[in-house]
């Protein structure tokens, strides 16, 4: 099977390409980049007009199976990706059962190769039943081909068991990937501590209870040597934590999500729980530091958090619906809108953050549209608008924080190893 | 009422005052006036709501805002249901939504819904197309108490601006005095809130209000005193010193009236807590305008009634 797709504006940052030119797909691989590619082939697609760049590497979604496949699925969660343009996805472990032993990532991977539409990689549970107690077999999992550990949902609160799974990760050289919270400051709280917390009259998460735990786990792979990476950095502490620590040559990593670079804890005040999510929005002041840590490289990647909850477990009491939102099918419009739009970085420089880097930081060969790669591609409509409606989420479940929202960028194709996974009509 | 004032009402709800501009607020204690009246009249009935159907969704137990709520509506001639939900049960029960939707489906007018969770006269209202009035949700807003505060308030000083209205008690988990910080604040109403330091939440101040924990300074040029309720029992309270110390330190005493106004006005939301928050000297005495605002309260809750009910769907 051959594809070729031309006359694209490629973005490429791995291979510094930002130009007009054609790619060549020949089964799974990227075949040749060149100009005005002349080859007989089975589909060809005419991108004029078109941003083509690396597949979207998601390295954080909740994609709930196995347990609660009422909230999602492999195969809902993985389609929602193809329309979103993300071609892999890190699956996060708080599942019912965790993915803390050999059996049930076998029983996922099997899941997966049969109903997946996109790659999915496994992220195995640092402890046991993610509860902070006792550490998971981590080599016998990553024999089973999980490629990064993480509890997250929690953090481990105990500094020395925390040290032994960050040595273990070493040594097996996994990515630990830290929800940075510690739950003894953040407590019951629902949203950002504060004004807007005084305002809606509900308890408040203090920024503390994020920051003071970003510097725990930097200071322990300071002493371990491990990989960490922070997940949804949402204020300015952290980051200013996390600038100083890669100044000093530490081996930090961190990701942002769209909401915390697109919305604050303002859009809260019409108690909208679909924005109720974990760490919560925050100021106006951390939004513009979580774009200075990206525009600096601060914050390395943006990934989802796609949090699928029910509608019953969404729309009600605010205090009472669960922390999260849906991320997938928006996380590249609401980068283009916020990030493209605002001309806070270049294509190039987005598709770092969502593509190339992530993929570097999981240590896989995504991200990239070199020759011999992945056929890993997705053509975007840069400038047209829509506005996100529930009906039209894939999703199975509809708790998107952007609902009503107008972005811009359309995905037209998802190829994931040279299949088109998704096609918008 | 006059007629010409109907379009100026667009509201469909009564969820908060913040949410309500100042001429929405002079417009319901206005109306309040001429309802006040008829309270006193031999025959206290008009026909005004007459036809429709008034529901209390009442999710905390609070037998003054219902009665109030239930004796307003009685005197605009509407039906009244009441309905008492155990809140312990709700998150196994029918959600908030569906009862309201059904409440909606038995053609109800109006939704009036307390309830323990902030936002949940929001969230129900989002989610009807009949109109909801907010008797007090979480620590959000307490729109009608406020509402009859004020009334009170203009009642006896004649005016709103400029008046020194202070607050005291816990003021963090305290819907009564969100509400009546937001109404206040835009007649240009000076307010302080005065509280324990634990007890005062966050960014309060960007609210407009002065914080102090020292009782004298907020009672010093005070006109006006709102003592609130204060609530031991509650969980996030252990911490909290004893109530006698409470006492001592806040508690509204005819000792340390001396210092302030001669003819302070002293408020209170009730139920009272005779010896905790306020001394029974000072609850019954000639300063105290507790009883007047029970009364206040229906022709307030009546104007609300009224206009909720104008407002087109
Ligand atoms: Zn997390
Ligand atoms: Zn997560």
């Amino acid at each position: 099977m051959k594809l070729i797709i031309k006359n694209g504006h490629v973005i490429d940052p791995a291979n510094k390409i930002d130009e007009v030119i054609d790619i060549l797909v020949e089964g799974e691989k990227i075949f040749k980049i060149a100009r005005a590619i002349d080859a007989k082939a089975e589909t060809v697609i005419e991108a004029a007009g078109k941003i083509v760049m690396p597949g979207i590497v998601d390295m954080h979604v909740h994609l709930r199976e196995p347990g609660r496949e009422d909230k999602e699925t492999i195969f809902s969660g993985t389609k929602a990706a193809a329309k979103g343009g993300v071609t892999s996805v890190l699956a996060m472990p708080n599942t019912l059962p965790s993915l803390d032993s050999m059996g049930i990532i076998k029983t996922l991977k099997d899941i997966i190769k049969k109903t997946a539409n996109v790659d999915v990689f496994i992220c195995g549970a640092i402890t046991v039943g993610r509860l902070g107690k006792e550490l998971t077999n981590i080599s016998v999992l990553k024999k089973e081909g999980i490629i990064a550990i993480s509890d997250d949902g929690a953090s481990v609160d105990n500094d020395e068991l925390m040290l032994k799974a960050l040595k273990e990760a070493k040594k097996e050289k996994l990515v630990v990937v830290c929800h940075s919270e510690d739950k003894s400051l953040s407590g019951q709280g629902v949203v950002n501590f504060g004004f807007t917390s005084t305002r809606l009259g509900l308890k408040g998460i203090s920024k503390e209870s994020e920051y003071k735990r970003v510097g725990r786990d930097i200071k322990l792979a300071e002493e371990s040597g491990a990989a960490v990476h922070i997940a949804h950095v949402s204020c300015a502490e952290s980051v200013e934590i996390i600038r100083k620590a890669k100044k000093n040559g530490i081996k930090v990593t961190a990701e942002t999500a769209p909401h915390y670079f697109s919305l604050n804890e303002e859009d809260l005040l019409g108690y909208n729980t679909n924005m109720k999510i974990n760490p919560p929005l925050r100021t106006k002041d951390d939004v513009l530091s979580i774009i200075e840590g990206l525009k600096d490289g601060t914050i390395d990647a943006i990934a989802s958090d796609h949090a699928p909850h029910t509608e019953s477990e969404k729309e009600i009491e605010f205090e009472y619906a669960e922390f999260g939102s849906i991320g997938l099918e928006t996380e590249l419009a609401v980068s283009i809108t916020e990030i493209i739009g605002k001309s806070l970085l270049t294509w190039g420089g987005l598709v770092e953050k969502i593509s190339l880097n992530p993929a570097k930081i999981l240590g896989i060969d995504k991200g990239t549209l070199g020759s011999g790669k992945d056929a890993d591609i997705i053509i975007v409509s840069p400038e047209k608008e829509w506005v996100v409606r529930k009906e039209y989420l894939v999703s199975k479940s509809k708790n998107s924080a952007f609902i009503g929202r107008k972005l811009r960028g359309i995905v037209e194709y998802t190829i994931c190893k040279g299949n088109i996974v998704y096609k918008s009509n | 009422m006059t007629k010409k004032k109907t379009a100026k009402w667009v509201h469909k709800d009564l969820l908060g005052l913040e949410y309500l501009s100042k001429e929405d607020i002079e417009l319901i204690l206005d109306t309040a006036e001429s309802f006040r009246e008829i309270l006193d009249r031999k025959i206290k009935k008009v026909p005004a709501l007459r036809g429709k159907t008034v529901v209390n969704l009442f999710y905390e137990p609070s037998t003054r805002t219902r009665v109030s709520f239930e004796v307003a509506a009685k005197r605009l001639s509407a039906d009244v249901i009441n309905i008492a939900v155990e809140s312990s049960s709700v998150k196994k029960g029918e959600t908030l939504n569906d009862t309201g939707k059904n409440i909606e489906a038995l053609k109800a007018d109006i939704i009036v819904v307390r309830h323990n969770c902030s936002g949940a006269a929001t969230m129900l209202a989002r989610n009807v197309n009949i109109s909801v009035i907010n008797a007090g949700d979480g620590w959000h807003e307490h729109p009608t108490q406020a509402l009859l505060d004020m009334f009170t308030l203009r009642g006896k000083l004649g005016k709103l601006e400029g008046l020194n209205v202070s607050i005291v008690g816990d003021i963090a988990h305290s819907r009564v005095a969100r509400s009546n910080i937001w109404g206040l604040t835009k007649f240009g109403a000076n307010i302080t809130v005065c509280a324990p330091k634990i007890l005062i939440p966050p960014g309060i101040e960007k609210m407009g209000v002065k914080i102090t924990d020292n009782i004298d300074e907020a009672l010093g040029n005070a006109d006006a005193i709102n003592v609130l309720r204060m609530q031991f029992e509650r969980d996030d309270m252990k911490a909290f010193p004893s109530q006698l110390e409470y006492f001592k330190n806040f508690g509204i005493t005819e000792e340390r009236l001396k210092k302030a106004k001669k003819d302070i006005i002293i408020m209170h939301p009730g139920p009272i807590n005779r010896g905790v928050e306020i001394s029974s000297e000072v609850a019954d005495g000639t300063n105290s305008v507790i009883l007047e605002q029970v009364t206040n309260g229906i022709a307030v809750r009546m104007a609300v009634l009224f206009w909720v009910s104008q407002a087109k769907l």
